[in-house]
């Protein structure tokens, strides 16, 4: 059957002065996968939740099956045959999958569970899902976590799929394996949607590109029309350089030694094991993972956030000192005069390293308010250092006193790597320094990286993209369930190796130094 | 697939947008504008429930709060209190410490004043006497602040709950001194203390009772102004108050900020206690803080802690309680005919924060009817 599933015509919507959706236009055929690409803050999500009714726009059509329609719910969404697949799942733990998928479903006479295991059954073998309808929530890894969310939705007869950054948590396997479902469900005749920013796969999968740019639809081409440099410059305007310099390291000194590790969380498990490795000078050490295999805590314990249970980690700064300092915290640590500065970029960016309502100054501040003597804090030094970051680092601000709330994502970024780089330190460790950052940006911050090793500085980073990861690191750490099951050359190491490595379905004894 | 029923509907009617900036002056002009629909809204209440002429209720008001000399030093005095309250706790609440034990801090305050006042009255000069009821009044309130907080640091109990009970402790302390101090006996009251030698008293300077009063909330509030803005005490209580974990990544002691911060504000909230009963009323009763703790509480949120808006909501409340009780013997009205008047215009104050922050859409009409 020809036609469109979802036509959208001239759908603007807009927050304030911000302006997410400007006038896009978009179609998605039935029986297609269509890929939206565009970068953090193109305004991909805005219009998929005008789609699942979570928005409702302010000026613009939505065409349904050739018929308008207006979305003022997600009920309305879903009665139009419109599933969604969210970034985090929505899912209760305690239950098994049978239970999630049926839940909150309002049909008559009693409940036969058996019944519907079966249904469910067949449902998955239908489009080649592994499931079992009986396993409990709390007892599945990410990828079948995602397997019931999107069974959910078929199960209640979705004709139209979207699917929101669906690879961002699984392994290169893992990937795979979701390709060939949306591929059957395809052969199906289901259309779908899939949102992401990632290039290969946007190449591997997809019939169709809609390119977004800062709110605009800058155009739907076929796939088989495009390749990743096209595909770049529709999404940045611009030509854009996708290399990273990767210098050989030099003058290689141990900075810090990390033996035998572990961490517990609140919940008292354990989820660093017996971890060990060297961080060296001129040196990036990368740290690979499935999310959630204990990266934030290894790191959180190595910059003095976390209590270590048992094992070492010693610092060993450039005239040979060597400082102990696991279970010290970072008062204790900045008073030894320890140079070990991190900048963690957690999920909703401002987190930790900075204060959002606080304007560059008095996040600047941040690491140096108890500097001098007295009981007035300083804020000349923190107001030149705002002043040189802005100006070094191309920092987009009105000024050094607007609240860093009110600056993008990518700025925010630089003025946390910035800051803790001013610090001078030993070992830097950052994780997701590039998370929701556009191209530009990205590059911009692998090469503060760079600069940082070249000046000898031990730098310790988590990257969710493994591409990056092989491009930038040195040496690539990998994490499975909480231990090492590898520590391999960034410059020989594939792909492949490394979501082996992930998936814990290879574990070295022997690491690469 | 049938996509008839509710998919034909319309636009909502009406639609919350969030608004980018808002000017000053505009801000203003919504607040003021939301006081005079208030007052609009309150005279129809009152010739509903009275049948008084509102205008002249009105001016019943301004005359109780202000048409003698007499009534505009008395609003001073329970202005300046109210501050002085507000300002206590601004600290605490900057850090988001949730204190509404304000109440019971301001009672241990008085208790200590009155204490003193009994016990020391007449044995030491009077100077000496007023620096250790001021010093005395504080301490009992960083006390009574201290508790809540070191249970807050050690064993994350909740702030809300312990700071609320510690109230009712402080009130059944009152009713216990209330049996030694009785005066006259069987009074089951305290009485005006050293009612003759006014031992304790705020002295007269300056041609006013309440000029102590005056200087220490014109202290206080710039103390705690300078304080929160300049000090590194004051950038912990700020950061502290924005997020624990990037407080503990900036290598600061969550705990000992906890702790030191409760005393700072349990101290000025005694120290309010002692500006009630040393300086104003002479005497202690368990409605001393008079729900001033809470009402304080409303000032600091309002202003968004800023000193001159809290001055202003102070002295709004204030005139209005004032007020109150003119005309409750003018128009034979009870008292809390104003508590009425008073809910209205808060309840418009708090409520026009709302059109501050978002904008109101219509729906566009004539288009697209099916």
């Amino acid at each position: 059957m020809e036609g469109y599933a979802i036509e959208l015509r001239n759908v603007t919507k807009t927050f304030g002065e911000v302006i997410a959706n400007d006038n896009v236009n978009l179609t998605l055929k039935k029986g297609e996968i269509l890929a939206i690409l565009g970068e953090n803050g193109s305004g991909k999500t805005t219009l998929m939740n005008m789609l699942s009714g979570i928005y409702f726009p302010d000026q613009g059509q939505i065409l349904v099956n050739g018929q308008p329609v207006t979305i003022r719910s997600p009920r309305d969404s879903f009665d139009l045959g419109i599933g969604m697949i969210h970034q985090h799942f929505k899912l209760i733990p305690i239950f098994t999958a049978t239970e999630n998928i049926i839940l909150g479903l309002k049909e008559q006479g009693r409940m036969n569970l058996a019944e519907k295991n079966r249904e469910v059954e067949a449902l998955a073998a239908q489009y080649g899902f592994e499931l079992n309808p009986e396993q409990k929530i709390y007892d599945m890894t990410v990828s079948q976590k995602q397997t019931v969310e999107i069974m959910k939705v078929l199960y209640r007869g979705a004709e139209i799929l979207i699917l929101d950054e669906p690879t961002a948590v699984l392994t290169p396997q893992e990937t795979e394996k979701l390709f060939d479902i949306l591929r059957n469900m395809k052969k199906a005749g289901k259309s779908i949607i899939i949102i992401t920013h990632k290039l290969n796969e946007v190449l591997e999968i997809s019939d169709r590109v809609a390119v977004l740019r800062k709110g605009k639809d800058i155009g739907t081409v076929a796939t088989k029309d495009a390749t990743a440099q096209s595909l770049t410059e529709m999404m940045v305007g611009q030509k854009v350089e996708l290399n990273i310099e990767r210098d050989d390291p030099e003058n290689q000194e141990e900075r810090l030694e990390v033996k035998d590790i572990s961490v517990y969380n609140r919940e008292g498990v354990e989820v660093v094991k017996h971890v060990s490795f060297h961080a060296k000078s001129g040196e990036i050490l990368g740290i690979a993972g499935v999310s959630g295999s204990g990266q934030k805590e290894l790191l959180e314990a190595v910059s003095g956030l976390q209590n270590v249970a048992n094992g070492t980690i010693t610092y060993k700064d450039s005239s040979g000192t060597a400082t102990v300092i696991s279970n010290m915290n970072v008062e204790t640590r900045r008073k030894k005069n320890v140079k070990l500065s991190f900048a963690f970029v957690p999920e909703d960016r401002l987190g930790m390293g900075l204060v959002g309502s606080m304007d560059l100054i008095d996040n600047m501040l941040l690491r140096s308010y108890n500097n001098g003597k007295g009981p007035v804090a300083d804020r000349k030094a923190p107001k030149e250092l705002a002043e040189q970051i802005v100006k070094e680092l191309d920092v987009v601000t009105p000024s050094v006193h607007t609240p860093v709330r009110r600056l993008s994502g990518g700025n925010v970024q630089k003025v946390l790597v910035g800051r803790e780089i001013a610090e001078h330190p030993e070992v830097l460790v950052v994780s997701y320094p590039v998370r929701g950052l556009d191209i530009n940006s990205s590059y911009a911050i692998y090469n503060l990286l760079n600069e940082q090793k070249r000046e000898g500085v031990a730098v310790i980073c988590v990257i969710e993209d493994l591409d990056v990861l092989l491009e930038l690191c040195d040496r690539i750490l990998i994490l499975h369930a909480g231990e090492v099951s590898g520590i391999v050359n960034a410059r020989t190491v594939t792909k492949d190796e490394l979501g082996l490595y992930m998936s814990g379905s290879r574990k070295d004894t022997e690491y690469y130094e | 697939m049938s996509n008839d029923m509710k998919h034909t509907g319309k636009e909502p009617f009406l639609r919350m947008k969030k608004r980018d900036n808002i000017s000053r002056g505009k801000a203003l002009g919504i607040r003021l504008l939301a006081i005079l629909l208030a007052l609009v809204v309150c005279s129809f209440v009152i010739i509903a429930v009275t049948g008084q002429n509102p205008l002249q209720v009105y001016a019943g008001i301004i005359d109780g709060a202000v048409g003698s000399s007499r009534r505009i030093w008395v609003t001073i005095r329970e202005t300046a209190i109210l501050l002085l309250v507000a300002v206590g706790l601004t600290p605490a609440f900057k850090m988001k410490f949730w204190n509404i034990g304000a109440e019971g801090q301001i009672l241990m305050g008085g208790a200590a004043s009155a204490a003193l006042m009994i016990y020391l009255g007449d044995k030491v000069p009077n100077a000496v006497l007023l620096i250790l009821i001021l010093l005395g009044s504080a301490l009992a309130g960083l006390l009574w602040g201290l508790i809540p907080a070191i249970f807050k640091a050690k064993y994350n109990t909740n702030e809300t709950l312990v700071t609320l009970m510690l109230n009712y402790v402080a009130m059944q302390f009152i009713t216990f001194l209330i049996v030694f101090w009785e005066n006259p006996s069987g009074s089951n009251t305290v009485g005006i203390i050293n009612a003759g030698s006014k031992a304790g008293w705020f002295p007269k300077m300056f041609g006013t009772d309440y000029f102590l009063n005056i200087v220490i909330v014109t202290v206080m509030t710039l103390g705690v102004y300078l304080y929160m803005k300049y000090s590194k005490q004051g950038y912990e209580i700020s950061v502290v108050g924005e997020s624990k974990s990037t407080a503990k990544y900036a290598g600061i002691n969550v705990k000992k900020v906890i702790i030191r911060t409760m005393m700072v504000s349990g101290a000025i909230c005694g120290l309010a206690g002692s500006v009630i009963v040393s300086g104003a009323s002479h005497t202690i009763s368990t409605s001393t803080a008079g729900g001033r703790g809470f009402t304080a509480i409303i000032i600091a949120w309002m202003s968004n802690f800023n000193p001159v808006a809290m001055l202003a909501v102070s002295l709004l409340l204030v005139f209005m309680q004032q007020g109150s009780i003119q005309i409750a013997t003018q128009f034979g009205l009870n008292e809390n005919a104003s508590d009425i008047i008073t809910g209205i215009i808060l309840f418009f104050l708090i409520g026009c924060e709302f059109f501050i922050r978002y904008q109101l859409k219509v729906r566009k009409s004539g288009k697209e009817e099916a």
